[in-house]
């Protein structure tokens, strides 16, 4: 069927993904799934197939396209069945390395994004601390001027690549006395000796994600990579927020019309009382109405993606987008169990999968309370 | 080498197709159509070929404007130009052939690769009646093609009942790609990319001098019979019995 913001060459483009994540991903995710693991050269492999910087300038070795590739790209990522996958690719290209591209100096695109784009490196970003997660403002790692660059002290945690990350943006505060006006985003290479990655943490869901808690002591981050202005950091990163929350909810509307589709087949095949079961009304109406919200969901999506890639300031649109998608996937992820009855709650049945990783979404990049409180802002109610 | 690459527009073969009421043909709305699975690894198979020996790959498809999409596909594979004949009425699989031979006539290619059939209909047979009507040499059904150093020929490996045959043909020739051949490569961004530019020359069956009458008319279409489920036996006598009684099969 036709779609608004999908053409001739975006469709292609699906039918290549799809047909990569079936050969070379979909294989694996038991296997992967149960470690909890995956190998790093799959950012090589997807590299490669020009996935991963699919939005960035040619002259990065990007492909210079509109944001609709991106979701093409990862729409059909998602279909891996790996949500954790997906996740550390998705911090890779659209929620750590944006800001480098927005506020980087040349020097820091040319050397460091260029890595990322071909696969050579992986990265991370991290705000969240152990104290501080919804309030950014509130983080309390601190980086202190020194003699050519600046030595960062504290620590970090939920932060997803922080086990294998080559280089990670890190939040720190420049001047502790100014609350969010005193946050500096730092480029840091994880080679910098201070730096050590704590445990990888076990998680719900998303378990081939690998996420870390993090910890600086006395690392020296030269001049030079700094990202952006002093203290600008907070802005920067409320900035990309609206990137990565757009992304994200294409990232878990993806993941439950995987599951959407799952309980539809199943309910085609599964008998009972003499008929299969998506002939009983009441679970067709529920498939109906998972089918329907999703959709509803996925366009106020694409209708945020869009917005942002026209340069507007959108961060009404797309905290909408984030709040309903991630609920809506949610409840979808729910009655999908629902439709598959005891099988659904069976670890070998990807939907007890799906709904695990479905739970993620309404707090990472943002909680569903942090998304009202933006849009209440916005509707002038406070 | 030129090299002309036929690529034929068919419904999924994932789809569950439904037949429309009056029996003339599937239902097409909301089914998703491809480039047909031989006619890709074709493509591919030309395009490894050029790889190798430098040249051009050009893409036929016959039809109505829609399969342009799937023509693009190919060209975004790496395919260098295409050739649309724009056709709406019904054809049959001599039909095809006859376009063909005007189209290659025009073209003079060094090689004509096709599916070794239509996954639509599996037919399965415009590739030979392509080569009757050039009078080219043909080897169909290849697992493996490889071009002698001089050019001149081509060494085509088959897949037939109980081994595999060795033909060796003179160029220009006709091949018809088996699912063996090779695995078709993913088209990828810049190439996609670069597809849209790339030139599709439009032309009509009356400009090209061709005949279309078909021989071939679909009557109708029905339905497989349902299955029936089977029955568990509860001996071996039994499964005898019934083999012999019931199924009459021994
Ligand atoms: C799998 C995973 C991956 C992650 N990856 C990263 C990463 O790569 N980098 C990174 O920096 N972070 C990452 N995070 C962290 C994530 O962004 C935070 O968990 C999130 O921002 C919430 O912060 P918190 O956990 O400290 O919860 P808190 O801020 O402590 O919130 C707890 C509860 O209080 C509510 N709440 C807080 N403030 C308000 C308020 N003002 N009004 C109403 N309710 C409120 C919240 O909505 C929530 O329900 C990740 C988290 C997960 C789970």
């Amino acid at each position: 069927m036709k779609q608004h913001f999908f053409t001739e060459e975006h469709d292609m483009f699906r039918k290549s993904v799809r047909d990569f994540v079936i050969k070379n991903l979909v294989p694996h995710a038991n296997e992967w799934e149960e470690a909890e693991d995956y190998p790093k050269t799959l950012f090589k492999t997807l590299a490669d197939m020009n996935f991963l910087g699919i939005r960035y300038p040619e002259k990065y070795g990007g492909m210079g396209l509109d944001i609709f590739y991106d979701i093409v790209f990862y729409e059909e990522l998602y279909r891996s069945r790996m949500p954790g996958l997906c996740l550390d690719v998705m911090v890779d290209t659209d929620m750590a390395t944006p800001v480098l591209f927005k506020h980087g100096t040349e020097e820091q695109k040319t050397k460091y994004l260029t890595k990322m784009i071909k696969g050579d490196a992986v990265f991370a970003i991290g705000y969240t601390e152990p104290n501080a997660g919804s309030d950014v403002a509130g983080i309390r790692s601190t980086a202190k001027k020194a003699d050519g660059g600046y030595v960062l002290n504290g620590s970090k945690i939920f932060i997803t690549n922080g086990t294998w990350a080559d280089y990670i943006i890190v939040a720190a505060k420049t001047d502790s006395a100014k609350g969010h006006k005193g946050i500096t985003l730092f480029l840091l290479d994880t080679k910098t000796k201070g730096f050590t990655v704590g445990r990888k943490l076990k998680k719900l869901g998303h378990h081939t994600s690998h996420t870390a808690e993090l910890f600086f002591d006395d690392c020296f981050v030269p001049e030079n990579m700094i990202v952006g202005e002093i203290n600008k950091g907070f802005y920067y990163i409320m900035e990309g927020f609206q990137t990565e929350r757009i992304m994200g909810s294409v990232g878990v509307i993806a993941l439950a019309q995987v599951a959407l589709e799952d309980a539809v087949n199943y309910a085609k095949e599964r008998m009972t009382f003499g008929k299969p079961i998506s002939q009983h009304q009441a679970i067709a109406h529920k498939l109906v109405d998972m089918a329907t919200q999703l959709e509803a969901a996925r366009q106020l999506a694409y209708h945020g993606a869009w917005l942002l890639d026209q340069g507007e300031d959108a961060t009404k649109e797309i905290s909408m987008a984030k709040l309903n998608s991630c609920e809506v996937a949610n409840k979808v992820t729910y009655d999908a169990i629902q439709v598959f009855g005891g099988y659904g709650y069976m670890e070998e049945y990807p939907v007890a999968r799906a709904y695990r990783d479905a739970r993620m979404f309404t707090i990472g990049a943002g909680t569903t309370e942090i998304m009202k409180e933006i849009i209440a802002k916005r509707m002038g109610l406070y | 080498m030129k090299i002309l690459v036929t690529v034929k527009r068919v419904s999924d073969p994932e789809a569950k197709l439904k037949i429309k009421p009056d029996g003339s043909w599937i239902q097409t709305e909301g089914v998703k159509f491809v480039v047909n699975p031989f006619d890709e690894i074709a493509v591919e198979e030309a395009l490894r070929i050029k790889e190798k020996q430098t040249g051009e790959v050009v893409v036929v498809s016959i039809g109505e404007k829609v399969v342009t999409e799937q023509m693009r596909a190919a060209l975004a594979m790496g395919a260098d130009r295409g050739i649309f004949v724009n056709y709406t009425g019904s054809y049959d699989s001599y039909d095809v052939a006859n376009i063909l031979q005007k189209v290659v006539e025009q073209e003079k290619p060094d090689i004509i690769i096709l599916g070794k059939q239509a996954v639509d209909d599996d037919m399965g047979a415009a590739g030979f009646m392509l080569a009757e009507l050039l009078g080219y040499p043909q080897a169909a059904f290849a697992s493996k093609v490889e071009i002698s150093d001089d050019k001149k020929k081509a060494k085509v490996t088959r897949e037939i009942d109980g081994g595999l045959e060795v033909k060796e043909v003179e160029l220009p020739c006709v091949i018809t790609a088996d699912l063996r051949l090779n695995t078709p490569r993913y088209a990828s961004l810049p190439n996609i990319m670069k597809a849209k530019q790339k030139p599709v020359k439009e032309v009509t069956v009356d400009a090209l001098g061709a005949a279309v009458k078909p021989r071939v008319t679909v009557k109708k279409l029905t339905e497989p019979p349902k299955r029936k489920g089977g029955v568990k036996v509860e001996s071996v006598q039994d499964l005898v019995t019934k083999l012999k009684n019931e199924a009459k099969v021994i």
